[in-house]
């Protein structure tokens, strides 16, 4: 167990009550859907094993060290890209390794390496603006394969992607992640993303937020993704979470 | 183009009512640019010039050096802000020339109450605008530096400066229109230094020709300034753009 999660409960401010006694076990290398209806805390659970939120009770274990800021064992994709504006492609690549101090052409040699990993050779010196959603994620993802995390935390990183290049860019991730040995831990409200991504599918249930199920979708990863989606252990998957997860809504 | 043909409309309107001598003190405007072809090289002028851009140059820097920390400061520190919010919000409406005379008595009359002039116009509208911008900076980037292990040095110099940049800009380009005028109103009234001591002489001795031709080259370095900015300004929001 690489990340280990333990009575941790969130109340903001405002009094808006979050998590309330969330235990959880994200496994080495494994990659793990945190899901649930919008609101039931789910990036906010993402962002406290950050560490970029504070927690008020219980504690959040990496590779067995309990941990309360960020950490260079890992790095995060964001909902919304943040990417630097003002900076070309290369640079906002590089850029957890500037902010450690590697030197430019160090730091952009690695860069090089991970924008054509994930598809954006010759767009190392285009902006932000000049790219799609879905190239400006990619930039997101090479920006934390940079850094050589071990874990890599993904804030519903497609939500603002369109289908078609969704699919692409799944299918794309899932080959990424497993060439790299990544552990990966996902937040999505899409249930067949889940499903299609997930070795361990974590359910939430809304306000305040709490582990509802645990859920092993036994698909076959060796499969090619028009097999997968096809395959009975996935549908089967997609429709027990969907029979949780009705009560919700 | 559209900006040249609504001068050259506006001065062909002052070449007739100056030709038609309405007024002593409207000379002809071809009148006023002989004049200033005239003083342009002169040394009285070019000594008047030195100082008055001495002074706009001393003043405007004070302005940048203390308007865009304390800006930073109001916007990170909620209880700074809190505190100096109001003042800077006072200051940057109230007429700030009424003070020329007290800074005349405590300072002295001389350059550096024209620097302190020059500063006074400028420095409240840059900290003001910088706050604006260091408080709507992205708040995902502030997160994404944090995340990927910045330190705070790194936060303030490489995400939150550059984010705030376009309001920076424009509050300096506005602290920098603010500033010449800080100039000539505090040379005028300390009416013995610079460009105000010409106004001074021009007028108590109606060269209404020379008087008009330099408040048209005070006009014209007024502007160029802030168009100077503004194209800085430009290739700053084409980036800003897509925040």
């Amino acid at each position: 167990m690489i990340v280990e999660v333990k009575n941790v409960a969130k109340t903001y401010e405002n009094g808006v009550e979050a998590l309330r006694d969330v235990n959880l076990a994200f496994p080495q290398g494994q990659l793990s859907t945190l899901l649930g209806p919008s609101g039931c805390g789910k990036t906010t659970l993402l962002k406290i094993i950050a560490g970029l939120i504070p927690r008020n009770a219980g504690e959040v274990l990496v590779k067995g060290k309990p941990v309360d800021g960020p950490g260079p064992e890992r790095a995060f994709v964001f909902q919304d890209f943040a990417l630097l504006p003002w900076a070309s492609v290369l640079r906002n690549v590089a850029f957890g390794l500037e902010l450690r101090g590697m030197e430019r052409e160090k730091r952009e040699e690695v860069a090089r390496r991970y924008i054509a990993e994930v598809g954006l050779k010759g767009f190392e010196h285009r902006h932000p603006s000049q790219l799609s959603g879905g190239m400006r994620q990619r930039v997101g993802l090479a920006r934390a394969l940079t850094v050589d995390a071990d874990i890599i935390l993904m804030d519903e990183p497609f939500s603002s992607v369109d289908e078609q290049t969704r699919r692409k860019f799944q299918e794309d991730l899932l080959d990424l992640l497993r060439h790299h040995r990544k552990t990966v831990i996902f937040v999505t409200h899409s249930i067949e993303e889940a499903a299609y991504l997930s070795d361990q599918i974590v359910l939430l249930s809304p306000r305040p937020g709490t582990v509802s199920r645990v859920v092993n979708p036994n698909v076959d990863r060796n499969k090619t993704p028009d097999e997968i989606r096809r395959d009975r252990a996935y549908l089967d998957t997609v429709d027990e979470i969907w029979g949780i997860l009705r009560q919700y809504v | 183009m559209r900006l040249l043909l609504s001068l050259a409309v506006w001065f062909v309107l002052w070449e007739i009512v100056g030709q038609a001598k309405l007024s002593s003190i409207v000379p002809p405007f071809s009148a006023v640019i002989e004049a200033a072809i005239e003083i342009a090289p002169s040394e009285k002028f070019g000594k008047a010039a030195v100082i008055s851009l001495r002074s706009f140059g001393l003043g405007m820097a004070l302005a940048l050096a203390v308007g865009i920390p304390l800006g930073v400061i109001m916007a990170r520190v909620k209880g700074v802000g809190r505190i100096l919010g109001m003042w800077v919000n006072i200051f940057v409406s109230a007429p700030i020339s009424a003070l020329v005379p007290i800074l005349m008595v405590l300072i002295g009359i001389g350059e550096a109450t024209v620097v302190v002039t020059v500063f006074l116009f400028a420095v409240f509208v840059i900290t003001l605008d910088t706050q604006v911008g260091v408080t709507h900076a992205d708040r995902s980037l502030v997160e994404m530096a944090r995340s990927f292990g910045a330190s705070p040095a790194q936060l303030y110099t490489k995400i939150l400066f550059l984010s705030a940049l376009p309001e920076i800009l424009a509050g300096v380009r506005l602290g920098a229109i603010r500033g010449v005028k800080g100039v000539v109103i505090g040379q005028l009234l300390v009416a013995i230094i610079g460009v105000g001591e010409l106004f001074e002489v021009y007028s108590n001795n109606f060269l209404m020709e020379e008087f008009w031709a330099l408040v048209v080259m005070v006009f014209l370095f007024a502007f160029a300034v802030s168009e100077a900015i503004a194209a800085l300004e430009r290739r700053v929001e084409y980036y800003a753009a897509s925040r």
